[in-house]
């Protein structure tokens, strides 16, 4: 419908655009637009602005990762502490994402197909780890199950660790992409309604098969979507992670937070090595992300920015 | 529709043990040291220096950020060029990259032997290791925040009536000050309000490029973490919680924005 509407607009824009250049000289700048020097200044801005903070910095990551040679790159990653911290990464990910991927689905289901009081107020709060910064959503868990956190004795009792190990990690990481699943599926399944699945039930699917072949089909880009930047942030999380985890080498660092020992101890090349794989994972990120925009727009939900 | 109440459920229980509890636990904590200690330990001299750090640079960098963000949005939505889509992917860099990874990058770029510190050193400027790094980590990080919401609604904006306008005898730059931007502006709002709640949580994008002097270039997130590693819980919980109060507002904020936006714009 709107896709109908650009297109009339388009083509009205063809039709009238050669009456315009009759009528007016070339010198004149066009009414709804701006002067060719005017457009080549502006776009010249963004590509400079956009080159001197986006590019220079992925480039300086992966130049400074080769600095001194293939070999050296890959030695520092076949390193035990590098191979453990990858280990952990994806392990955290692994635990992570399909959480907030069940949670995502739930909430979207509850928030998308029903109307009840208070729902605004429920979407608020699923957004509200976006605004809280990362080290206030470790501190909070440290506040719970730290030492003298109000479960840490309690979990002393009982000898499980949550700060300073993996579970803390986890939680942590589990807070900062909360919201990422949620908030893909819920604006694409108010636009869908509730029309199809009634259908389905109609016709005497049930509840668990009209999910399953119903909903589930109309989502599933929308849900790649949102997995794919949970992920991403899920890989990558620094500042929460860094609070809970204690940084024991080879144990509780995964790799941003190898990426800052290496760092912090100079070992330059070693560190840009390890964030060189995160860089490609970015970039990956944003590949399949412009490619699910591009060819599969329609069965995303209008972007929000978060 | 069946599972009304299984799926709502799940939603608050996950919400309340994995969000809302901790967030409690915060609160609670704060609330013991009462309003008179929270206060006390908030305005230490280098409490208040990191405050004052974290909000005036992320303040300034969400300015900028709307500057150019309006710029890129303004060209990515109006204007075909070569590589435009590849720009329009690249914008989402800051959201994909790992702070750590986007922090030693730019720490490395803007040190005094680094290619850009290196360039400006001769002018007597030093960027990586002052505030004035700290405000190029935070338009790194905030600018896809503007870019994002401002696009969208470029993009949405009727051209009949610029048409309408210069029918009028509008010039160009009337049209764009008097018609086109002011629709734009709960947008930009919202992305300012966004890069800028960002930008005071922000943490692993700026320790490495701050050099992190106290009173000088030390954020308010640094700050928790120095006192958590001092085993300081009440001073982190009160720096953290005027951090959240100030999130808490910037979200209803935010909000209040949008609703402005849908009565008066029709849209957000």
């Amino acid at each position: 419908m709107s896709d109908t509407l650009v297109n009339a607009t388009h083509g009205d824009r063809q039709r009238v655009a050669p009456a315009r250049a009759k009528t007016h000289s070339r010198r004149h700048t066009p009414v709804t637009g701006e002067g060719p020097w005017a457009r080549r200044l502006l776009i010249a801005l963004a590509i400079a602005f956009l080159a001197l903070f986006l590019l220079m910095p992925l480039i300086v990551v992966f130049t400074e990762a080769l600095r001194a040679g293939f070999g050296a790159f890959f030695d520092a990653l076949a390193e035990p502490d590098a191979l453990a911290a990858v280990r952990l990464t994806l392990m955290v990910a692994a635990i992570a994402v399909p959480l907030n991927l069940v949670f995502g689905i739930a909430a979207a289901w509850a928030i998308a197909k029903f109307e009840f009081p208070g729902k605004s107020f429920l979407v608020t709060l699923i957004d509200l780890p976006f605004s809280v910064s990362p080290v206030v959503a470790g501190l909070v868990y440290v506040l719970l199950f730290g030492a003298q956190g109000l479960f840490g004795p309690w979990l002393q009792s009982v000898g499980f660790q949550v700060i300073f190990a993996v579970p803390g990690i986890v939680l942590a990481t589990v807070f900062v992409t909360f919201p990422f699943v949620a908030r893909e599926l819920i604006p694409l399944m108010e636009e869908q309604g509730t029309g199809d699945e009634e259908v389905a039930m109609t016709l005497g699917a049930s509840g668990l098969q009209t999910f399953l072949r119903v909903t589930l089909p109309n989502i599933r880009f929308a849900l790649l979507y949102g997995v794919l930047l949970c992920n991403a942030r899920a890989m990558g999380e620094f500042g929460a992670v860094a609070v809970v985890s204690g940084r024991i080498r080879g144990f509780t660092t995964t790799m941003p937070l190898h990426v800052e020992i290496l760092y912090n101890e100079y070992n330059s090349v070693a560190a840009f090595a390890v964030a060189s794989l995160l860089a490609l994972l970015a970039l990956v990120t944003l590949a399949a992300k412009a490619y699910l925009e591009s060819r599969y727009g329609d069965a995303l939900a209008s972007r929000t920015p978060r | 529709m069946p599972g009304f109440g299984l799926a709502l459920g799940y939603t608050i229980a996950y919400l309340g043990l994995i969000v809302l509890l901790p967030l409690a636990a915060l609160v609670l904590r704060a609330g013991e040291m009462g309003a008179g200690g929270l206060v006390s330990l908030a305005s230490e001299p280098r409490v208040l220096g990191a405050l004052r750090t974290s909000f005036g640079l992320a303040l300034l960098a969400a300015a900028t950020n709307a500057f150019f963000g309006m710029i890129v949005a303004w060209v990515l939505v109006r204007y075909r060029f070569p590589g435009r889509g590849l720009i329009d992917a690249a914008v989402d860099l800051p959201f994909a990259l790992p702070t750590a990874v986007a922090g030693i990058a730019l720490a490395s770029l803007y040190a005094p032997n680094g290619w850009i510190g290196a360039l400006v050193a001769p002018l007597g400027l030093k960027i990586a290791f002052t505030p004035l790094g700290i405000y190029i980590a935070l338009v790194f990080v905030g600018l896809p925040f503007i870019v994002r919401t401002v696009q969208p609604v470029i993009a949405e904006c009727d051209r009949e009536i610029e048409e309408a306008s210069a029918t009028l005898g509008a010039t160009r730059w009337q049209t764009v000050f008097r018609v086109v931007l002011p629709p734009l502006m709960p947008a930009l709002l919202t992305g300012f309000a966004l890069a800028f709640a960002r930008g005071v949580g922000e943490y692993g994008s700026i320790i490495f490029i701050a050099g992190n002097i106290p009173y000088v270039s030390e954020i308010a997130p640094l700050l928790i973490v120095i006192k958590l590693e001092e085993y300081d819980y009440a001073g982190a919980t009160a720096i953290a919680t005027v951090m959240l109060a100030v999130a808490f507002v910037i979200l209803l904020v935010i909000n209040l924005v949008q609703a402005w936006s849908r009565k008066r714009f029709g849209h957000v």
